[in-house]
């Protein structure tokens, strides 16, 4: 079966950066309440110096202690992996490419230059009842960021070129 | 159920395959041309073209608003309805007039739960024999009981119940084995308790719980004058419930849904005592279910109508009747021994697979029509998009019992039911399917 690649499993059984760590600006507790499925995700902002991006928020630190199927569990470790370092504008353009193939029911096929990794969740989309779950740590990841106080009205716009 | 009598013999497969040949859907295909082997019947039942047709009839000939009209078609709906009503009866073998449709399984539960409540509304007991007002009225220091193996729709409506009135919610426990853990009964059920609400078959272990004659729990709130309410909506798909409605049985209401009957979505049944009903306020009002309306207020019609406000749902009531006439005429003595042939041999079939954990009883006669199970390593929703792809439609996740899975120190469970059509080689599909679980995941099967 399609959905589940060598990506989504490898991230499955060895999540990347998993654990809760110090230290942190805020904590989310997010369950799916279908299935069950929680995550708990921490967020640590910095902001850029210098540089055109003077100000800028910045991810310093992402930390979640996933449980649940292996596609939100990969998924959770996929938004470490991808996002870890960067600056938070650019997790979120991530973040619009990404719910733009998870909602597309199987039309686009992800852009690896935009999303990474995540574009192994692609067969997700063709399953309806598993996009939640693809979703999850990113939703609870946009929810940490606001609650952090970074603005996250780019999550809602139109990907570029979509 | 049926313990007493003679053994009723299993469907022989050529009655199986009969029976396969009367409900259409189970002859489609799935993900990409897959013969469909449906084992998600506790979550609902496929219908037999018998009930489509009496849909379809009453929509075509008959339809009109029951209970109004002056004309010919107005009566001939009546009549259906009420011919619905008296069907529904006789397979409770109750009386007509102590069965009320509800939407669903839980509109019944929360119908009965709102009536205490609303039972503490000054006049709303006035005229009420004294006897079931008093076991109405609920308020701080009362209890009222559910156990831990409930599906929510048998458990948030107490709880919130006791948040209106201030009273207190307690639970019967869960045995590691998945069964209810009676021990504890005597602390649970006590003097104040005023209503044990239980379920009669668990919708994710399938565990049978006793409340036919000689049943403790039902004794014990009886001892103290507890109503007891059933959620039959599990178990009447599959077996005789009748004894649950003897006059003798101790229980006061029972609920369950069309939809799991093989019956039509958007109809449910409650039954109760006809003194409760008497007694009982009604849930929702408005139209149909008046005596007299004035600007200043209004009185009730008597029961069932005072718990039936609207135009009903005529045309799923008849097909409800249609889908328990199909179950009386199999025999609910041969659809229960249908289901303890499925329990065997799922039970069998997955004990060959040692990575497989199946909850609850072991014993298949303890069970009613589900079994679940975990697999070890793999999230039972990774489990269920395998059998998926390979046809196989169950459900996975908490199965609407939050509280009975973290019991159960799972997280989650993949559950396959079973209906009056399933087979014996779509158990032996589920198996095969299963098999590619392993493979998948890279677990030592």
């Amino acid at each position: 079966m399609d959905l589940y690649g060598e990506l989504i499993l490898d991230h499955a059984k060895r999540p990347q950066h998993a654990g809760l760590r110090e230290p942190y600006d805020v904590e989310v507790n997010h369950v799916n309440p279908t299935c069950g499925d929680e995550i708990s995700l921490r967020v640590h902002l910095d902001t850029v110096t210098g540089g055109a991006q003077d100000g800028a928020p910045v991810l310093r630190d992402l930390s979640y202690d996933a449980l649940g199927c292996s596609i939100s569990v990969a998924s959770a470790s996929v938004l470490a992996e991808e996002s870890l370092g960067r600056p938070v504008a650019e997790t979120l353009e991530t973040y619009r490419h990404l719910h733009a193939m998870l909602t597309s029911r199987g039309e686009d096929p992800g852009d690896p230059q935009q999303i990474g990794d995540a574009v192994a969740f692609a067969g997700v989309a063709k399953y309806p009842a598993r996009v939640k779950c693809a979703l999850l740590p990113w939703t609870a990841y946009l929810d940490a960021l606001a609650r952090a106080g970074a603005d996250i009205s780019a999550a809602s716009e139109r990907p570029q070129g979509a | 159920m049926t313990t007493g009598q003679l053994a009723a013999q299993p469907l022989s497969e050529v009655e199986i395959a009969r029976i396969r040949a009367d409900f259409p859907l189970l002859s489609r295909t799935v993900r990409g041309g897959r013969p469909l082997v449906y084992l998600d019947s506790g979550a609902t039942s496929q219908k037999p073209r018998v009930v489509l047709d009496a849909e379809r009839e009453f929509y075509e000939r008959h339809n009109a608003a029951v209970h109004r009209g002056a004309h010919q078609l107005a009566e001939e709906a009546t009549d259906a309805f009420e011919a619905a009503r008296a069907t529904v009866a006789r397979f409770l073998g109750a009386d007509a007039g102590e069965v009320v449709f509800t939407k669903n399984g839980t509109e019944g539960l929360n119908l009965l739960a709102y009536a205490f409540s609303n039972a503490g509304a000054p006049g709303a007991l006035d005229g009420v024999d004294e006897s079931w007002a008093q076991r109405l009225r609920l308020g701080p220091g009362d209890e009222v009981v559910v156990t831990e193996m409930e599906h929510h729709a048998n458990l948030v409506p107490w709880q919130e119940l006791c948040r209106r009135t201030g009273a207190t919610l307690r639970w019967v426990g869960v045995t590691d084995d998945g069964e209810l853990d009676l021990e504890t009964l005597d602390d649970v059920v006590g003097e104040r308790t005023r209503v044990v609400a239980v379920t009669h078959v668990s919708n994710v272990l399938g565990t049978v719980n006793d409340l036919g004659p000689g049943s403790r729990l039902v004794a014990a709130a009886r001892a103290v004058g507890a109503l007891v309410v059933v959620d039959a909506c599990q178990s009447a798909p599959h077996t005789d419930i009748r004894e649950l409605t003897d006059p003798h049985s101790g229980v006061d209401a029972l609920v369950f849904t069309g939809h799991k009957t093989l019956g039509p979505s958007g109809v449910g049944v409650l039954w109760a005592r006809r003194g409760l009903l008497e007694a009982m306020p009604p849930f929702l009002t408005g139209g149909s279910m008046i005596e007299v309306v004035r600007m200043e207020g209004s009185t009730w019609a008597p029961p069932p109508a005072k718990f039936e406000a609207g135009v009903p749902m005529a045309a799923q009531a008849v097909g409800l009747a249609a889908g328990l006439d199909y179950l009386t005429e199999v025999g609910l003595d041969r659809v229960h021994a249908h289901d303890q042939q499925l329990m065997r041999h799922t039970l069998d079939r997955l004990a060959e697979r040692p990575w497989l954990r199946v909850l609850g009883p072991q014993d298949p006669s303890r069970r009613i029509g589900a079994v679940a199970f975990v697999a070890d390593g793999v999230h039972p929703h990774d489990v269920g998009q395998v059998l998926d792809d390979s046809g196989v439609a169950v459900r996975t996740g908490h199965h609407c019992a939050w509280p009975l899975h973290r019991r159960l120190r799972v997280p989650a469970s993949t559950r396959a039911s079973f209906g009056v059509y399933t087979s014996l080689e779509e158990v032996d599909a589920l198996a095969e399917a299963l098999d590619r679980v392993p493979d998948v995941f890279g677990l030592a099967g």
